[in-house]
């Protein structure tokens, strides 16, 4: 198994070490997770799976929790807003 | 149709890993479930490439010795009779039955709402220290670490090992708090041990007591924090804020169930028995008290679910010491009033719904905030805003409705009507 | 708080009752209003808020088509927390019998002048792509529109104690009558009349009343804009929210100005308790797939229950009640208390006022149900 995993984050590709979570992807890639009710960028808080505040769109579902879920090669992932 | 236990643990963290050792030693059939991808809990969480540190490892490998069926990446989520949950798992939906229940759900850490404490980069302490397990790289980064608790040493120290800068350490606890917690801490030796390490993982990086965080500043991310130390404010520049004031419980599962909740904690006697028949409770959600009570907790509760009463019943000395030690962290890190007015009228308190804190002041309860702001109507169920606004307002929490957790439509309507599939030990038992 | 005395006091803080605060303290009444929780949490915090016309009866009708008409007056006066949004609904038809019903709800609604639109099964599908292929049509009603119902209640509260009305929250009613309302903690209020607006336990303070509580579920979903952009509610509806023996679901899904999904609905008589009930949850869940598959993905945030308070005759009782002159309903609204609280309001206070009102009251009157029980 290649220590590295490609997805694409908004469309942009990134290599993120096998193991990491959506989140890091999304972190790595500079972007927001997601943009608040009020139009606020939003990134994780909690880490471990209760605030809801990583939510991303995986593979055309939405709501996802990036902190909860790891990479897997060819991942489409999207910010939601 | 159902998978069935004679003891199921809800849990993976210390306290579920020891209840499910000890129950299962027993000859009992055993399961535990956790939500996480792997067991551990949020203290022994690891990052894929470290390997796995004492004490956890002992515990691992004595888990492993034993029957248990471990469920990981398993949500439970409701109860829809005793003695049957429900969890949901990737695109299942397992139906979990019991003859008796341990709950070992942890507990989560306590946000207070700052202003810019939304801004992407400003994460709970442990939320940040997660993430940097789960392969953020944090190296030459600046961490500001701020709020209350010996989490935030932990992970200022953990931190630092993976490259951090850290600029500050802010307790908002007063230094003669910290004081006579830290001479109590003298008298156990592996407490003294634990702090020596500390100090030594920290020298160098500056810890103000007396201080706290008062506003986070950036446009898409943090930039630098404003925080108030002796009674004078300075900002500092940041890559990334670690904040959070303390744990609360996670209760909200026995609350489902009906067990009895005192002060916001599981009520529990001394052999981790709730009020309801079959069901016990261990670790964080009974009292915050750290690895040793979580684990000792665990143990009882393992013991005195497969019937074990004598044995429970020589670890409740050791129990009641590590009690003990919860009572004064929660003297030391209480939190202080000022930290009420740390919002400004539009700093958001509920971030699913983006609710501020002008809108909250208007109303007198968490019920009525509920229906009239959507506070806690999100997907995190308030289990973000409703400990912040217990405080900011001391409001005090609904009941809890089923799901506990989001799940699925379908996972909700799901039929539950097959009979119990007997797993492997079950002869052997009866 | 002392004993006080008013021209009005109306006991339950409901959608109901704050629509009756808002239409006497405008007419300058000294007006108190008593609940024992918050503005809006009985039924009203439970409801849907799916301000519909409907055609069971002629009276049922005119009462809601009145109430809706009242609430497009109302409409740009509403603050954005009540989320009024006219998204229209659909009745959904799954078989040639139920699209009869679809052309047959179409004459009788424009026969009286609402606008309706009929759909075929492809209009149906542009419409409202979620829903599963091979339902028959639908009838569109353009008219109909979607609230929140705690912040509408909340609103019209607002309104009534800019009027000088006064909201009594957290005080308990233990009883009402001869011009007295007596609170559990000993207080006594004193007014020459007294609304019972207290919903389904309307009865527990006017004995004599026929409402009865029948419990109702609901789950909401996570935001998922532009999944679902009508009120749609299968015509099935009709036949089994008739059936007043036997406990119902029908697919009822609506969509809220945030972006979530309300999943509905469910009719239970003679269930008490305020918990979930699973078989409901999972038969009103499963009915809602049944038309619309991809709902079961949906993350459901959250599900609670409510208690609609229910007449025999399916319309509300609105005016004196025979057994004390002090005292005055408005109750019995069953599901359609949200759409039909503004025109209850008027009809309450065109009796009291001596104003001719604008559809005839006689289905509403309290006196009609002891009528009918001399006749039995
Ligand atoms: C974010 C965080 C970080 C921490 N980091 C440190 C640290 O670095 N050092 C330190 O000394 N202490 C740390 N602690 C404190 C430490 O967790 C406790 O002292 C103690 O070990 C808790 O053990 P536990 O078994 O009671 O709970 P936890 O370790 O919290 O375990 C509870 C487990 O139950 C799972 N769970 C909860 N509900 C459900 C459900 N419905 N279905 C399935 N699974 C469920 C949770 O996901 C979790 O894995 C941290 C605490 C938190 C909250
Ligand atoms: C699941 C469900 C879905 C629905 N969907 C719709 C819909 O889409 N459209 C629609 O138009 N309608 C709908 N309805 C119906 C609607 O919600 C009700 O008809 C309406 O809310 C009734 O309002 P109310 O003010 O009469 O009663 P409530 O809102 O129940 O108010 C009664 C108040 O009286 C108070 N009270 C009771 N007893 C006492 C006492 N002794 N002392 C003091 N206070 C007391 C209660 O606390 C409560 O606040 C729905 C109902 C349910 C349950
Ligand atoms: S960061 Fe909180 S749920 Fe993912």
């Amino acid at each position: 198994m290649s220590d590295q995993v490609s997805l694409t984050v908004n469309g942009a590709s990134i290599s993120v070490p096998s193991g990491a979570t959506v989140a890091v992807a999304v972190a790595l890639a500079g972007q927001p997770c997601r943009t608040s009710v009020t139009g606020e960028p939003r990134g994780p808080l909690c880490g471990m799976g209760i605030c809801f505040e990583c939510r991303v769109t995986i593979n055309g579902i939405p709501h996802r929790r990036s902190c909860q879920s790891p990479c897997e090669q060819g991942m489409e992932v999207t910010s939601e807003t | 149709m159902p998978q069935s236990f004679d003891i199921l643990v809800i849990g993976g963290g210390p306290a579920g890993i020891a209840a499910a050792i000890r129950a299962a030693e027993s000859g009992a059939n055993t399961g535990i479930v956790d939500d996480n991808a792997a067991l551990g809990g949020q203290i022994w969480r690891r990052a894929r490439t470290e390997s796995v540190a004492e004490p956890a490892a002992e515990w691992h490998q004595r888990l492993q010795t034993t029957n248990v069926s471990v469920l990981c990446g398993t949500r439970v989520f409701d109860q829809p009779e005793p003695g049957l949950l429900l969890a949901e798992r990737h695109n299942d939906i397992l139906q979990l039955a019991y003859q008796k229940l341990v709950l070992a759900t942890g507990a989560r850490e306590r946000f207070l709402p700052f202003p810019g404490w939304t801004l992407p980069n400003v994460m709970g302490a442990g939320g940040l220290q997660a993430m940097v397990k789960a392969g953020l790289p944090i190296r030459d980064k600046r961490v500001i670490v701020a709020g209350t608790g010996p989490l935030l040493l932990a992970v200022a120290a953990y931190l630092r090992s993976h490259g951090a800068e850290i600029p500050i350490i802010c307790e908002q606890a007063s230094w003669g708090k910290l004081a006579r917690f830290g001479l109590t801490l003298l008298a156990d030796r592996q407490k003294t041990t634990q702090a020596r390490q500390l100090k030594r993982d920290l020298a160098g990086v500056p810890f103000a007591a007396n201080a706290w965080p008062v506003a986070a500043h950036g446009h898409t991310a943090v930039q630098s924090l404003t925080i108030m130390r002796n009674g004078r404010s300075e900002e500092i520049a940041c890559d990334y804020v670690a904040s959070g004031f303390h744990l609360v419980p996670n209760t909200e599962l026995a609350a489902l169930l009906g067990c009895q909740i005192r002060g916001g904690f599981v009520h529990v006697d001394h052999l981790q028995r709730t009020s309801l028949p079959n069901v016990f409770c261990a670790g964080e959600p009974t009292s915050i008290g750290g690895l040793e009570l979580s684990l000792i907790e665990g143990e009882i509760a393992g013991l005195a679910a497969s019937d074990r009463v004598p044995e429970a019943q020589r670890l409740v000395a050791d129990r009641k010491k590590w009690a003990r030690f919860a009572r004064r962290l929660d003297r030391t890190f209480s939190l202080r009033n000022e930290l009420r007015g740390l919002a400004s009228p539009d700093t958001i308190v509920c971030r699913c719904e983006d609710v501020p804190h002008s809108r909250l002041r208007e109303h007198g309860s968490w019920r009525a905030a509920k229906l009239h702001t959507r506070c806690g109507m999100g997907p995190c169920q308030g289990r973000i805003c409703g400990p912040a606004t217990e405080f900011l307002f001391r409001w005090s929490p609904d009941s809890v409705r089923p799901p506990v957790f989001p799940v699925r439509v379908s996972s909700l309507s799901a039929e539950r009507t097959g009979q119990p599939e007997h797993t492997k030990h079950e002869e052997a038992n009866r | 708080m002392a004993n006080a005395t008013y021209d009005v006091v109306i006991v339950g803080a409901g959608i109901v009752g704050a629509a009756c605060a808002n239409e006497f303290a405008r007419r300058d009444m000294r007006v108190a209003v008593v609940d024992r929780e918050v503005v809006g949490s009985g039924a009203t915090g439970a409801g849907m808020g799916h301000i519909v016309v409907m055609d069971d009866s002629e009276a049922q009708f005119a009462l809601t088509r009145y109430s809706q008409k009242l609430w497009q007056v109302l409409r740009n006066e509403l603050s954005a927390d009540v989320e009024y949004d006219q998204c229209g609904t659909i009745w959904v038809a799954a078989d040639e019998e139920e699209m009869g019903e679809v052309t047959r709800k179409h004459d009788f609604y424009g026969d009286r002048g609402v606008a309706t639109e009929i759909l075929d099964a492809k209009r149906l599908k542009q419409s409202e792509p979620n829903l599963r292929d091979g339902l028959q049509g639908g009838l569109f009603v353009p008219e109909d529109a979607v609230l929140y119902p705690p912040c509408a209640a909340r609103f019209l509260m607002h309104r009534a104690e800019q009027h000088g009305a006064k909201v009594i929250l957290g005080a308990s009613v233990s009883t009402l009558g001869q011009r007295r309302v007596l609170l559990s903690d000993g207080l006594q209020l004193t007014a020459d009349i007294i609304v019972n607006a207290a919903g389904a336990w309307s009865a527990e303070l006017t004995p004599g009343i026929d409402v009865k509580k029948r419990k109702g579920h609901l789950v909401i979903t996570d935001r998922y804009p532009g999944f679902l952009r009508h009120q749609l509610v299968e015509l099935g509806y009709l036949k089994s929210a008739h059936s007043v023996a036997t406990d119902s679901v029908a697919f009822n899904v609506q969509p809220r100005r945030t972006g979530q999904i309300l999943i509905g609905s469910s009719r239970q008589f003679g269930a008490e308790h305020k918990e979930a009930d699973q078989a409901m949850i999972v038969r009103m869940l499963q009915r809602a797939q049944e038309y619309m598959p991809c709902v079961g993905q949906l993350s459901a945030i959250r599900m609670w229950t409510g208690f609609r308070a229910a007449t025999p005759d399916k319309l509300p009782l609105i005016g004196p009640w025979p057994g004390d002159k002090s005292v005055f309903l408005a109750t019995g609204h069953e599901g359609l208390g949200i759409t039909t609280s503004l025109a209850t309001a008027r009809i309450l206070v065109d009796q009291i006022t001596g104003t001719k009102p604008e559809i005839p009251i006689e289905p509403y009157l309290p006196s009609r149900a002891s009528k009918e029980h001399a006749h039995v």
